[in-house]
């Protein structure tokens, strides 16, 4: 009984101190959620986003963290399970408070993310590349829209290897059905015919390609130089080039570009068969810059694996995160509003030895580099836009969206501007 | 007195050369990649005796220059080291580490021309298969002095496939010629060929060509090469099935074994199938210079690792829900959640990369329309061999008899002394095993990582259930017809569409004919 006594006090007394170091320490930090899938189908890409924040916000806090105060990442699991998304964030800014929302994947999940940020007017950094047609007051869109990856991509193959026929090939949800059919508007309006465009899709996880690289191959031996468009989704992608490699059809043959394969997904994957295969990013971990060697070296010595890649989504939050860290110190505080205003116009370094801006649109300037695989499972760049683009909320290919434009500077205010009809649609996104 | 001059005269000039040819290797760290290629071109043009190591060493990416200096030199990786040599010499150059050495990297544009310098110099090496493709490469460069080559080469040339890629080539040249006459001949002699690029030159001609009889001739060129090619094209797609059917069984027969024989419904299925591939990862990672042996060695490894984790399920799980089954379904689901999250911690949640053997890589070519992936053929015999493998233990063995009984009346079993607890634990293993095994064959086609098993325990069930449960031989005939009936429609429905045209024909099937294919008959079959 007395042990019970003296014992029950000890953790009374301990739980008050951890009380109050808690809530004196909350004080003092700013809270950076972090909304990154740790389990589930989507781990396998964003688990490595994680680490990139715990990261970034370490290297941060040693330099003496933002407006004189440390950071605080708030790590939580939405189990790549859309609505569960949607509740973590709820989560996220009611009940921790955090400042800032660094999140997502998919284009579904940051779908399902976009109401609850919106209603309590947070602010949202999304760090991969996707489909555009959409721009939020409240979410940063730090990845490639179409026109910063697609659209220069396939004026590559057009001019500089000179392909005439195209099969475009994506997975069977959101991102590849609206980037292929800004991609096809874009090729009839340079003159190719609808029989040289091939669409094909396929389930998610995919495995059995043979019947679609046979029909490739049947396709691409029609006396016209043929490229393969692909918008598959990250896993699919390695048996669909074992297939490539084994029915022997070569890179210098067929070349495939693909949108989601980078040097993370090709590490787990024996890359000799696919040499010369390319893939259109905005940067690659063999990019020769000094900011580059500096965060690769950063990033290994951070996870403790000398053999860990980089990736272009990493750089999209490092360039997110250090933009909002420099709209905070501008503004002066970190509340949602101020950021808001201020971000816009905020330049900072890229990895790629250029400075990237945040445009009224909230979308970023970066180049489009091309980049053929290596035997060693990275990217040689082949080739690079001159210098940055502008990400384009709206497609000017797609009928719907050519008149819209996206503005979030007073006094237009507005994410879908009709400069047609002179109207803000109304809707947030 | 002339002689002796221009006999001393060689030597000098040689090693002059020898300089020089150095010097052009060394700007090959040159960054930009247009100036790489005039260097590659004046390789190609140098006829040194190193052209050939030289270029293919290249395309397999062994060339590197040290870092700050310009030397060009080559390295093999060992162990994380750089063993270095010269390039002219094989003369070691010492040991480098990853950060000294940069590779002199290249990009398509270049390595087609190095191809198609190799592919010259290849047509006379001692090797028939490597002469073969090198006359099949030429296709694609063809020019006069290729053609000279040839045409020398063609008269003390051996083989028959040699000889005919050969004359494919020549009449390919012809094809260019300036006489019309001579091009329509070329396109008769052409007509017996299905080579694509055959195909394609062809094409180009109808399309093109100033004389019409020309463009005539090989419209109906064209014409009987596709009547021909639609047979192989049939044969192609009746190949593509059997092989996806193959892959479907050897998936779905572990569970043919624990649902059908035993009546379990084991959600984690799957997931024993991803602890058989991951074993073949851990076997590659464990004897990483005998790759071509690890996926035999890997076999009887899955089987066991995923025989003894089925065992514990069974002792753990399992036989605790006897008789429940919808328990049963949601205990197993979570076990498999459990093996999951287990494999992404220990293995991390990123794909492993599992080695394919040189002797699973590749096709056999039959020609020019019909080729089978060996990987493909490999594991067709393979499901085979592990079906009939289990329909021996099933019908042979004492094991298969107690299994057999115990399915078919638990109770009269028991009172003829079968154990009946440690039956159902030996007949689960045996289906987990398998299920181990079929995760090595997948191994080889589709990714290695924690969601393997989710993407193929739909599918198994879906045979099992069409098969007939209970009837191992239903589930094999279920399996190809599934196979079959997928390729079919996948060309016209799109690969969506087909799956979800197979799922309404299962359901509509099971609705007239609920005890799938082939009923088990006996007096289980009622209850």
């Amino acid at each position: 009984m007395k042990l019970y006594k003296s014992m029950s006090k000890i953790g009374l007394a301990a739980s008050l101190v951890a009380g109050l170091s808690s809530s004196a320490f909350a004080a003092e930090t700013i809270k950076v959620g972090v909304l990154h899938s740790l389990s589930g189908t989507m781990a396998i890409s964003e688990t490595t986003l994680k680490d990139t924040i715990l990261m970034l916000v370490e290297d941060q806090n040693a330099k003496g963290g933002v407006l004189g105060k440390q950071l605080e990442a708030v790590v939580v699991d939405p189990a790549s399970n859309w609505p569960l998304f949607a509740e973590k964030a709820r989560g996220l800014i009611e009940k921790d408070k955090v400042d800032v929302i660094f999140g997502s994947w998919t284009s579904v999940s940051r779908k399902s993310v976009l109401p609850v940020i919106e209603e309590l007017d947070s602010v949202f950094f999304y760090p991969v590349q996707y489909e555009g047609e959409e721009s939020s007051k409240n979410v940063f869109y730090t990845g490639a829209a179409p026109n910063q990856q697609a659209i220069p991509a396939v004026d590559y193959l057009m001019n500089d290897i000179g392909v005439e026929r195209w099969v475009l090939a994506g997975t069977d949800y959101v991102y590849p059905r609206t980037t292929n059919k800004i991609l096809k508007a874009y090729l009839k309006s340079k003159g190719v015919a609808d029989s040289d465009i091939m669409i094909n899709y396929t389930p998610f996880g995919h495995s059995d390609w043979q019947t679609i690289v046979s029909d490739i191959k049947t396709f691409g031996s029609e006396g016209k130089s043929t490229a393969v468009v692909s918008t598959i989704n990250g896993d699919a992608n390695i048996p669909f080039y074992k297939e490539l490699g084994n029915q022997g059809v070569s890179a210098s043959d067929i070349p495939v570009i693909a949108f989601s394969v980078g040097e993370e997904e090709l590490s787990g994957l024996d890359t000799g068969p696919l040499v010369g295969h390319l893939a259109a990013w905005n940067y690659f971990m063999s990019v020769d810059a000094e900011e580059n060697d500096e965060f690769i070296n950063k990033w290994t010595s951070f996870i403790g694996d000398e053999d860990r890649v980089t990736n272009d989504p990493m750089e999209a939050h490092y360039i997110g995160f250090n933009m909002w860290v420099k709209a905070a110190e501008k503004a002066g505080t970190t509340d949602s509003a101020a950021i808001q205003d201020a971000i816009i116009g905020v330049t900072t370094p890229n990895l790629s030895g250029g400075v990237s801006a945040m445009m009224p649109n909230h979308h970023i300037t970066k180049p489009v580099l091309i980049g053929e695989i290596q035997s060693d499972g990275q990217f040689d760049i082949v080739w690079s836009t001159s210098g940055l683009v502008a990400g384009d909320a709206w497609s000017d290919f797609l009928p719907g969206s050519k008149d819209l434009i996206s503005d979030w500077r007073y006094p237009l205010n507005c994410g879908n501007y009709n400069v047609k009809t002179a109207k803000c649609s109304g809707q947030n996104y | 007195m002339l002689i002796i001059i221009s006999g001393l005269h060689f030597p000098l000039q040689a090693s002059a050369n020898l300089e020089t040819f150095e010097d052009t290797l060394n700007q090959l760290s040159a960054k930009k990649l247009p100036i790489k290629l005039k260097i590659i071109e004046q390789i190609i043009k140098s006829k040194n005796p190193r052209t050939e190591f030289i270029l293919s060493s290249i395309l397999d990416g062994r060339v590197f220059y040290i870092k700050g200096k310009n030397s060009v030199l080559f390295a093999n990786k060992e162990n994380n080291k750089y063993i270095t040599k010269s390039l002219l010499n094989d003369e070691p150059l010492g040991i480098f580490t990853k950060r000294q050495l940069k590779k002199v990297s290249i990009n398509n544009k270049i390595r087609k021309k190095i191809k198609q310098a190799l592919a010259v110099l290849y047509l006379r090496h001692t090797d028939e298969s490597v002469r073969l493709k090198a006359v099949k490469d030429t296709y694609n460069s063809i020019n006069k002095s290729i053609i000279d080559e040839i045409e020398l080469l063609i008269k003390t040339e051996k083989s028959e496939d040699i000889i005919d890629a050969m004359h494919i080539a020549i009449n390919i040249y012809l094809l260019e010629d300036s006489s019309s006459i001579n091009r329509i001949k070329a396109i008769e002699n052409l007509e017996g060929s299905l080579d694509t690029k055959v195909k394609i030159l062809l094409t180009k001609l109808k399309d093109t060509d100033i004389d019409k009889n020309v463009r005539i001739a090989a419209e109906q060129a064209l014409l009987s090469i596709k009547s021909r090619t639609e047979i192989f094209n049939k044969l192609e797609v009746v190949f593509f099935g059997v092989s996806f059917g193959s892959v479907l069984i050897l998936a779905a027969i572990g569970l043919a074994i624990t649902f059908g024989v035993m009546g379990v419904i084991n959600m984690a299925h799957g997931e024993l199938i991803m602890l058989g591939a991951y074993t073949t990862y851990v076997v590659q990672l464990v004897m990483p210079s005998y790759i071509e042996l690890s996926v035999l060695v890997a076999i009887p490894m899955a089987f066991i690792v995923s025989g003894s984790v089925g065992i514990l399920i069974q002792r753990g799980v399992i036989r605790h829900l006897h008789g429940r089954p919808l328990e049963t379904l949601l205990a197993t689901f979570g076990v498999s959640l459990v093996l999951q999250q287990a494999v992404r911690t220990v293995f991390t949640p990123l794909n492993r990369a599992v080695q394919t053997p040189d002797w699973m890589s590749g096709a056999l070519e039959i020609n020019g329309i019909l080729s089978l992936t060996w990987n493909r053929l490999y594991i067709i015999m393979f499901c085979l061999i592990v079906f009939a493998a289990l329909v021996l233990v099933l019908k042979k063995t004492s094991l298969g008899l107690q299994v057999r009984a115990v399915s078919q009346d638990r109770n009269m079993a028991r009172a003829m002394g079968v154990r009946s607890n440690w039956v159902d634990a030996m007949t689960f293993g045996l289906g987990s095993g398998v299920a181990g095994i079929a995760g090595v064959a997948l191994s080889q086609l589709t990714n290695v990582g924690p969601n393997l098993g989710q993407s193929y325990i739909i599918d198994s069930f879906m045979v099992v259930v069409f098969g007939g449960v209970g009837n191992i031989w239903g589930t094999l005939i279920s399996g190809f017809s599934l196979g079959i009936i997928n390729k079919f429609l996948e060309p016209w429905a799109g690969a969506v569409l087909a799956k979800v045209l197979i799922l309404v024909f299962i359901i509509l099937f099971i609705q007239k004919r609920p005890r799938g294919l082939f009923p088990q008959k006996g007096r289980s079959a009622g209850g």
